[in-house]
Order: structure tokens, then sequence, then C-alpha cells
């Protein structure tokens, strides 16, 4: 290959990249008990809803969002956490950056590669999500059109047409879009940590307090802009929180999309934007650490 | 020189990043989503690790664990702790209905039944006060409900019941169905009880008559038994002439 004809960014590269880590994410055992226990939860969450008589969806949908936040935020910072220092450890990052392949198309392989596996993971879940939200619906309507057998046929149509109406909500799917987002974003800061921490444990543990500070960023935020009276540590402090870790409390749409209040479409495509920002600018650091480190 | 340029992007990204998440937090604001106080009386009343939990973005789930544990409670008759429980889970989700109206029913109507037959008071009047209370705070469960949600229909339609079943108070009863009739998304059958209730109300009988018979005029799916009865008490009352009165049903 000549020099001319080698081209400093490639995505034939990084798909190549993309389609080993996906394929060596989906061997990991890891990746399968997540996804059972998120499965589980899920379709558990069908029996949990029968202790709601009226918004009979309500904790069905809960419990089923949450396992899937949860779920995909875990295995959004497990995943990626072990990319670097396993690939460091088995020594196949070193025959992978021997060849013409650039860090900065071998970082964003293994990011595309994580947010893959987040898409294939949170679709499983988000079917199952349905199907289970489906039967449900179709239990309480066969019940309803029972118990109001005889009743006017507009009146029972009525009580149907509610029942369909809190059960599916188009919001339902820019909220599920929300929480990949969050999981792509956590995913990326993950691989920034991993660029310079040397076990994956370690990694794991800074994500857990970075997801807990940035669930709080939003409190030191408000509180670094109003409080003139504070000390300038405080002031320093609060400054760094705000500057530093991302708004995990702007993606926690679902509690309020499940609640039924509409979300204006303006308010999703500004959370897409910024979660798509923090990944990108994310993303940056971590090539920026990662070209000084010495390999 | 490579911490320089990490810090002048994490100052870059700060500096671009904040007005978007002060302008998404303000958009939260004003569509009360981060209505939440998260303070310590909360932190006390639920723990530990579900006030870790909550402000770690599953504030739904702790409501629906708090939500099923006061179900339990509900089956073993511990008011006390449903109205704990309640208060909890109503903090944690504002925004959903079906709590504020499960917890209004569980005191207004449950809880105040079980107050008035509670066999280890033997005093009517003690009796009587705590049912009195148990309404009280169901009814305060419907008005905060109403106040984080102004904009559904449902918990209106609840205090109009609650005034209706357990107050007899007939015209705030009506108010309240009235103004759940008025929100979008609203049962048809509220507009109905809200002219059912005036008809029961001293000196609005003319008012609850015309509406009712507008009812009556809208067609036949309006007809209701309820509706014909009460039409027919108010022609009696008001004297209505016979030519002008609705044919007997038979």
């Amino acid at each position: 290959m000549t020099e001319k004809q080698h081209r400093a960014f490639s995505f034939r590269r990084i798909s190549a990249i993309t389609g080993n880590t996906l394929t060596e994410l989906t061997r990991q055992k890891v990746f399968y008990v997540v996804l059972i226990f998120a499965l589980v939860l899920i379709g558990n969450s069908i029996f949990m809803a029968r202790l709601t008589f009226q918004q009979e969806s309500q904790v069905l949908k809960d419990v089923s969002l949450g396992a899937m936040s949860i779920f995909t935020s875990l295995l959004a910072i497990i995943s990626t956490a072990r990319l670097i220092p396993q690939e460091t450890e088995d020594r196949t990052i070193y025959t992978i950056l021997a060849k013409p392949v650039t860090r900065l198309e071998y970082l964003c392989g293994k990011l595309a590669g994580v947010l893959a596996l987040l898409a294939l993971s949170t679709f499983v879940m988000s079917a199952l999500f349905f199907l289970v939200l489906y039967l449900r619906e179709q239990t309480v309507i066969s019940e309803t059109a029972r118990q109001l057998a005889g009743m006017p046929p507009e009146q029972i149509n009525e009580a149907l047409r509610g029942i369909r109406a809190s059960t599916f909500n188009p919001n339902l799917l820019a909220g599920i879009g929300i929480i990949y987002l969050k999981a792509c974003l956590l995913a990326s800061l993950t691989l920034f940590v991993s660029t310079f921490a040397t076990t994956n444990i370690f990694t794991v543990v800074v994500m857990v307090f970075i997801y807990f500070i940035g669930h709080l960023q939003a409190t030191a935020r408000d509180y670094w802009l109003q409080e003139k009276s504070a000390d300038w540590i405080t002031h320093a402090f609060l400054a760094f929180v705000a500057f530093v870790f991302p708004d995990l409390q702007a993606f926690n749409l679902i509690d309020d999309i499940v609640a039924g209040v509409a979300v204006p479409l303006t308010l999703f495509a500004k959370t897409a934007l910024l979660g798509g920002f923090y990944t990108a600018i994310y993303l940056l650091l971590a090539c920026v650490v990662f070209y000084g480190k010495e390999l | 020189m490579r911490i320089v340029l990490v810090l002048v992007i994490v100052i870059a990204f700060g500096t671009a990043k904040l007005p978007v998440e002060h302008e998404l937090a303000a958009i939260h604001q004003r569509l009360h989503f981060r209505s939440v106080e998260l303070g310590l009386d909360l932190r006390e009343q639920i723990g530990q690790l579900g006030f870790i939990a909550a402000l770690s973005g599953f504030r739904s789930l702790v409501a629906d664990i708090l939500f099923i544990q006061a179900h339990v409670a509900w089956e073993r008759t511990e008011w006390g702790r449903v109205l704990l429980l309640f208060r909890q889970v109503t903090t944690l989700q504002p925004h959903v209905i079906l709590f504020w109206d499960m917890a209004a029913w569980h005191m207004a109507w449950n809880a105040s039944a079980a107050a008035m037959h509670d066999s280890t008071q033997p005093r009517l009047a003690l009796r009587i006060k705590a049912q009195r209370e148990y309404f009280a705070l169901g009814k305060d469960f419907l008005e905060h409900g109403i106040r984080n949600n102004p904009d559904r229909p449902q918990l209106y339609e609840s205090l109009g019941r609650l005034y209706r079943d357990k107050y007899h108070n007939h015209a705030r009863a009506s108010e309240y169905f009235a103004k759940a009739a008025e929100k979008p998304g609203a049962f048809s059958y509220d507009k109905r009880f809200a002219a059912y209730e005036l008809s029961f109300c001293e000196g609005r009988e003319r008012e609850a008559y015309e509406r009712l018979h507008q009812f009556y005029l809208a067609g036949k799916n309006e007809r209701l038994p309820t509706l014909i009865t009460r039409l027919k008490f108010l022609e009696e009352k008001l004297n209505i002439p016979a030519d002008q009165r609705i044919p007997d049903q038979r």
C-alpha cells in the first residue's frame, strides 16, 4: 500500500473494529447475565401490574422502563470498562495499532461496537416490553368489556379508548431513545476514564461515582449560578462539578412520560442533541489522553 | 502539554454545555418535571437506599415499591402506615394521578369506614371524629394532587365524588364535576354528574332543570334513568306546566 493510498481516517477500518468489538462483547457472559436479568424483570412486571386496578399499565411501565434504564447503563459501563485494559492485557491492542490504524479510529471503532451492543440490547428489551404491555392491554380490555356488558356501546367504547390511551403512548418510544442516549454517553465517558485507568475495576468504581454525581450536577450547577455568599472553595468546587460532569437528570424523562405528562418534541430533540454532544466530547477527551499513552 | 489540552477542552466543553443544560432545566421546571423536593424529610422517610435510588433517576421505581408496600399495609389494615407510605409515594411521583386517587380513596373510604366500625373505641363521638379526620385526609390528598396536575380531569372528578358521597355537599360536588368536565380527556358523564348534583342544591333547582333538560333534548342516548328521575323531581318542585314536562317512561 503506497502512502498516497492510505487514508488518515477510514470508515472501513472503523467498521472492522466495530464488528470485532461487537462479536467479542456478545461472546461475554456478562452481556447475557445482564440481559437475562433485565428481561426477567420486564417479564415479571406483568404480575406487579395486577396490584393496580385503575391505571393498569402504570406499574408495568415504571418497572419495565426502570429496568431498561438500570441495565442499559450497567451494560454501558461494564462492557466499555474492560475494553482497553483487556486488550492491553491480551496484547491484541499492540497488534492492531502496529497496523496502519490510528488511535482515533481504534477508539471510534471500540465505542461504535459498544453502542451497537447497547442498541441491540435496548431493542430486545423494548420488544419484550411492548409485548408485555400489549398482553396486559388485551387482558384489561377483555375484562372491561365483560364487566361493561349490557351498557350502551358508546360508554363501552369510551372506557376502551381510555384503556388504550393510557397503555400506548408515542412518547414511550422517544423515552426509550433517551434511555439509549444516556447509555451512549455513559459508554463514552467510561471509555475516557478507561484511557487513564489501569484496571477495569477502577473504571467501574469511578463510573459509579460519576453516575451519582451526574444526577446531582443540576443541583450543584443551580447552587453555583445562584449562590453569592458561598466561599471561593465551595464556589470553585461547584464550578468544577458543573463544568466537568454531565447533567444526567436531563435524561430522566421516563418518570414523567409514564405519569402521562405530554412531553414536547423539542424537548426530546434538545435532550438528544445534548446526549450526542456529551458523547462526542468525551470521545474527543479519550482520544487526547489515549494519544499520549505509551503503548 | 497534554494536560493543558485536556483542560482547554474541558473548559470549552463546560462553557458550551452550561447554557444548553440550563435551558433544558428551565423547560423541565416549566413543565413541572423537577417539582420533586428530595430533601431531608424524604430521606428520613424512605431510608438511605431508597433516597439514593431516587437521586439516581429511579424515582418512579422507588415510588412503585412504596406503592406495593402501601397495598400490603392496606391488606393488613395498618392505616397509619398506609397514610405514611402514600405521602412518600405522592412526594416522589406527584404527576401520577393513580397515586393521589388511591391515597384519597384509602383514606376517605376505607380508613374512614374502619374508624367508624372500630370495636376498640366504644365512644361514638370519637369514632365519628376519627372518620371525619380520614375524610379530611382524603380531601387533602386530592387537593394536593389537583395543585400538581391542574389540567387533568380525574382528580377533580374524585373530589366531586368525595364531596357527594362523604360530605353530602352537593354544591361543591357539582362545582368539581363541572371543573372535571372542562378539562381535556374528561369523561362525558362528568357534565351530567355536575347537573345531577346541582339538582340537589336548594335554590338552584331552576338552573339544574335547564341543564338537565338540555341533556334530555340532546337525544335518546342521554335519557338515562337518573336523568329522567331528577328531571321528574324538578318538574314537580318547580311546578313546570304539564305540556312542558317530559313524557312518562314506560
